[in-house]
């Protein structure tokens, strides 16, 4: 039955090629823009560690002073130093890793080589277990290591290969200026998307090219940069005491027990600094998880989202036009539905028919508009912006199109087939 | 023409003529709030930056195995080599003046301060995006004073990057004075930073801050310019050029620097940056978009248009032979085609109704949604004679066809 109606819908398409193709078109100029732009917001969206990014937690906490303030406003994204290590050190978590951004001149042993500049990541030891980091070569540093200050950094594989041709180099050292460190780790491909850790050094940016303890960093006085909000005076050499927040503090719970558990803990902390004297506003204690985190930041941006809505838009109108043109067509043919009827088709199997042939113009029109994607995104990927790059389509994406033209058309066939089963079979055939 | 065999007509498509009304209306709703973006997008890209934009190229620097700051000596070994540096450049043939600065418009990077009117504030009056240059940035940016003094050199200080000591005397933009003193004078008053004093003593025209928002505001030209030469690990210049030398200076620049000194790092992509570059740069998500949502509205436009002569063209065939028997009747074929044109213009004039309270809601919610303004009437307005027009046009073809009817059709059995 299903090759029959198959075969009367090609018979149909020839027989109005014009408006065949105007509705195939329709669909996939509005399938080929909506997935273009669903596939960039849903690249943009991700979740940067699925299965573990559920246990992931930023603390907040309201250091600030009386000026500037707001009730029921927002703290700070970022921590001091004192409140960092005071929750480092609680280890009331079950990891908790304290993290800020840098820049390090890199001096390579090769003489053909300048030295040259990349992003470090200053972090204290859980990162790489908490955040899943693969190792290539050796493994990340201890907290002993972070206690000592110890010489030790890890590196990307792309500046492994730069500086070492890509071999093992773990146990050479990496000259930053004037100090030498111990390559104890070398990390595989990674780049989380978002750059959820740091949004502040770019939402989409890629990797930092070396890890380096916390302490080490600062006591080596290597180059800190990223975003950093103080209050009253403050000189950059006294940052461990200054009134300011510059470092990114997350914890990783694995139940929500815990983290129930742990935003009390950040109450109980908070209202301690305020007896102490240290802070000043009323407790004020936010426990995001990672994706909720990702979610208050807004990291997509706002132009994709409405672009999104823009390509919806313009798919609810190709449809619509689809069903205008549709209704058009099948009740141009109701001398020929009126035949079929009255040889004893039932309703039912005419609405069958009907619904092949639009889900026909359908699939014409997801292929059409999966090309239309394919160019779309590859355009996308030809602009300037930081996440252009990660525009693929991926299988998921690629299922949704069609999905998307398949049930779109049926929805767009459902009237007009309904309307064209409703003629009576005798008024037809008197009338031809 | 009597309505009423139209309207008695149109009731026998109900389905038909609601999915056309439909498609206007949504296509209207769409259209007028893209264009509202895209104009909002083109004033933003046209709006000044108050700098004489043309001829100026940035330079930016990193030094290498300069000591660190807070270091003894570490201001006066690194705030030599700027001047070095800005000898060096003042010295590339077709070099018309050179400043350092911290940034400048539309670059990105900026420095913001909230600036209160006593020392003891609670809630800042403004914050301001901070330049720091020397007693020529004024004059190579070219930005205009119209009130007080421009910075001598004399007022000019050396200050460690993470110093936020005040200079004595600032200049403020004409949008941060009206701001901070409404209908007086600015010039000789003191602000506050930090609760530490400055004096204003000059006014320009307009400078705009160096990162651009998304949509145009007030505070996107709230700026002071502090008379600071800034020594850290890093070093930026501005560079006015002579008309027509500026590709060669800018071409000159990074060789001449390196041989003046080698213990630095010149990025190959952003280091040496005309100001057309930069401001290609700071607005191409922005064109962009622009383009795109342009692209999307025409495209919709185009398939709104094909609609209607798909649909219309079905209705001429199916009443083929009620055409031939008015046309028998005596009907002109200027009738016949005002007929389509008529009940073209009934079915369109109700969806351009109905868009306009989709199109006003759409907007109230993207209001909502996203930072947007309020979109102005004239936008609906243009909007709904487009979309009548182009109802219009796209019924002409099948309403000619069916004016050229002959009245023989109505002998015919159908």
């Amino acid at each position: 039955m299903f090759t029959y109606y198959l075969e009367l819908a090609l018979r149909s398409f020839k027989r109005n090629k014009a408006l065949t193709a105007l509705m195939v078109l329709a669909i996939a100029l509005g399938i080929g823009a909506s997935m273009t732009t669903l596939t960039v917001l849903h690249v943009l969206s991700g979740d940067p560690l699925p299965g573990k990014s559920q246990t992931l937690f930023v603390p907040q906490l309201d250091p600030q002073n009386m000026e500037n303030y707001r009730a029921g406003g927002e703290p700070p994204d970022q921590v001091t130093w004192i409140d960092g290590m005071n929750l480092l050190r609680s280890k009331r978590a079950d990891h908790q890793v304290l993290m800020t951004a840098g820049t390090v001149a890199v001096q390579p042993s090769q003489s053909n080589l300048d030295p040259f500049y990349v992003d470090a990541r200053y972090t204290t030891a859980d990162f790489f277990g908490m955040f899943d980091v693969p190792l290539l070569f050796g493994h990340g540093w201890s907290a002993i290591d972070d206690d000592n200050k110890a010489r030790v950094a890890v590196i990307t594989r792309s500046l492994n290969d730069k500086l070492f041709g890509g071999k093992d180099s773990t146990g050479q050292m990496l000259q930053l200026g004037d100090s030498g460190l111990r390559i104890v780790g070398v990390l595989d491909r990674w780049r989380p998307n978002p750059h959820f850790y740091d949004l502040a050094t770019g939402s989409y940016a890629e990797s930092e090219d070396v890890f380096v303890p916390l302490t080490t960093a600062r006591d080596l006085k290597l180059g800190r940069n990223g975003s950093m909000d103080c209050w009253g005076g403050h000189t950059e050499d006294h940052l461990e005491t200054a009134p300011c927040t510059w470092l990114q503090l997350w914890v990783q719970l694995d139940s929500s027990d815990k983290a129930a558990t742990y935003k009390q803990y950040l109450k109980h902390y908070s209202q301690e600094q305020m007896t102490l004297g240290r802070f000043v506003r009323p407790s004020n204690v936010r426990l995001r998880d990672l994706m909720g985190w990702l979610d208050y930041q807004s990291v997509v941006p706002s132009d994709v989202q409405l672009q999104t809505w823009l390509a919806f838009g313009f798919l609810l109108v190709c449809l619509v036009n689809t069903v205008g043109l549709m209704l058009a067509k099948f009740m141009r043919r109701a001398g020929e539905l009126g035949v079929r009827r009255a040889l004893g088709a039932s309703k039912r199997s005419l609405f069958a028919q009907l619904l092949v042939e639009s889900a026909v113009i359908g699939l014409g029109g997801g292929i059409g508009g999966l090309v239309l994607a394919f160019f779309g995104l590859w355009e996308v990927r030809q602009r300037p912006s930081s996440y252009a790059t990660l525009a693929h389509l991926d299988m998921s994406m690629l299922l949704t199109t069609f999905l998307l033209a398949l049930g779109a058309s049926i929805v767009a066939g459902l009237l007009p087939a309904w309307r064209a089963c409703q003629i009576t079979p005798a008024l037809q055939l008197k009338s031809n | 023409m009597n309505a009423h065999p139209i309207l008695a007509a149109l009731r026998r498509h109900k389905a038909g003529v609601i999915l056309i009304a439909l498609q206007i209306a949504l296509t209207l709703a769409i259209v007028c709030n893209a264009i509202f973006i895209i104009g909002q997008r083109i004033d933003r890209v046209n709006r000044p930056t108050g700098i004489d934009e043309a001829n100026l190229f940035v330079v930016s620097q990193q030094w290498v195995g300069t000591p660190e700051s807070g270091a003894p000596g570490a201001v006066d070994t690194i705030d030599s080599l700027v001047r070095a540096d800005l000898d060096t450049l003042r010295r590339l043939p077709g070099v018309e003046s050179v400043a350092p600065v911290n940034s400048v418009p539309l670059f990105g990077s900026s420095h913001v301060n909230g600036i209160t009117l006593t020392p003891d504030q609670k809630n800042s009056t403004l914050s301001a995006t901070i330049y720091e240059g020397d007693d020529k940035l004024m004059s190579t940016l070219g930005v205009q004073l119209i009130a007080g003094r421009a910075f001598t050199a004399a007022d000019v200080l050396r200050m460690d990057f993470h110093d936020d000591t005040l200079p004595p005397s600032v200049i403020v933009s004409q949008a941060a004075a009206e701001k901070l003193f409404p209908n007086q004078s600015a010039i000789g008053k003191t602000i506050y930073s930090d609760s530490k004093p400055t004096t204003i003593v000059g006014e320009v025209k307009l400078l705009e801050s160096s990162m651009a928002e998304s949509f145009a505001k007030d505070s996107d030209y709230y700026t002071i310019i502090e008379p600071v030469r800034q020594v850290g690990d890093n070093s930026r210049y501005v560079v006015k050029t002579r008309p027509g030398q500026q590709a060669a200076a800018m071409a000159a620049t990074r060789d001449a620097l390196f041989a003046a000194n080698p213990q630095r790092v010149i990025d190959s992509e952003r280091g040496i940056l005309s100001f057309a570059q930069i401001r290609y740069a700071a607005y191409r998500a922005d064109r962009g978009m622009a383009i795109l949502m342009a692209v999307v509205c025409l495209i919709m436009l185009c398939v709104t248009a094909a609609g209607i002569v798909g649909l219309t063209s079905f209705w001429v065939g199916q009443r083929h032979r009620q055409i031939g028997v008015r046309r028998a009747l005596g009907a002109r074929k200027s009738d016949i085609l005002h007929y389509f044109q008529i009940e073209n213009l009934m079915i369109a004039g109700g969806g351009v109704v109905v868009g306009v309270v989709l199109a006003v809601g759409l907007n109230l919610w993207l209001m909502s949604q996203y930072e947007m303004p309020r979109m102005p009437v004239m936008y609906v307005l243009i909007g709904m004679v487009a979309l009548l027009a182009l109802g219009q046009a796209a019924v002409f073809v099948p309403a000619r066809r069916a004016s050229r009817v002959s009245p023989i059709e109505a002998t015919r059995a159908a």
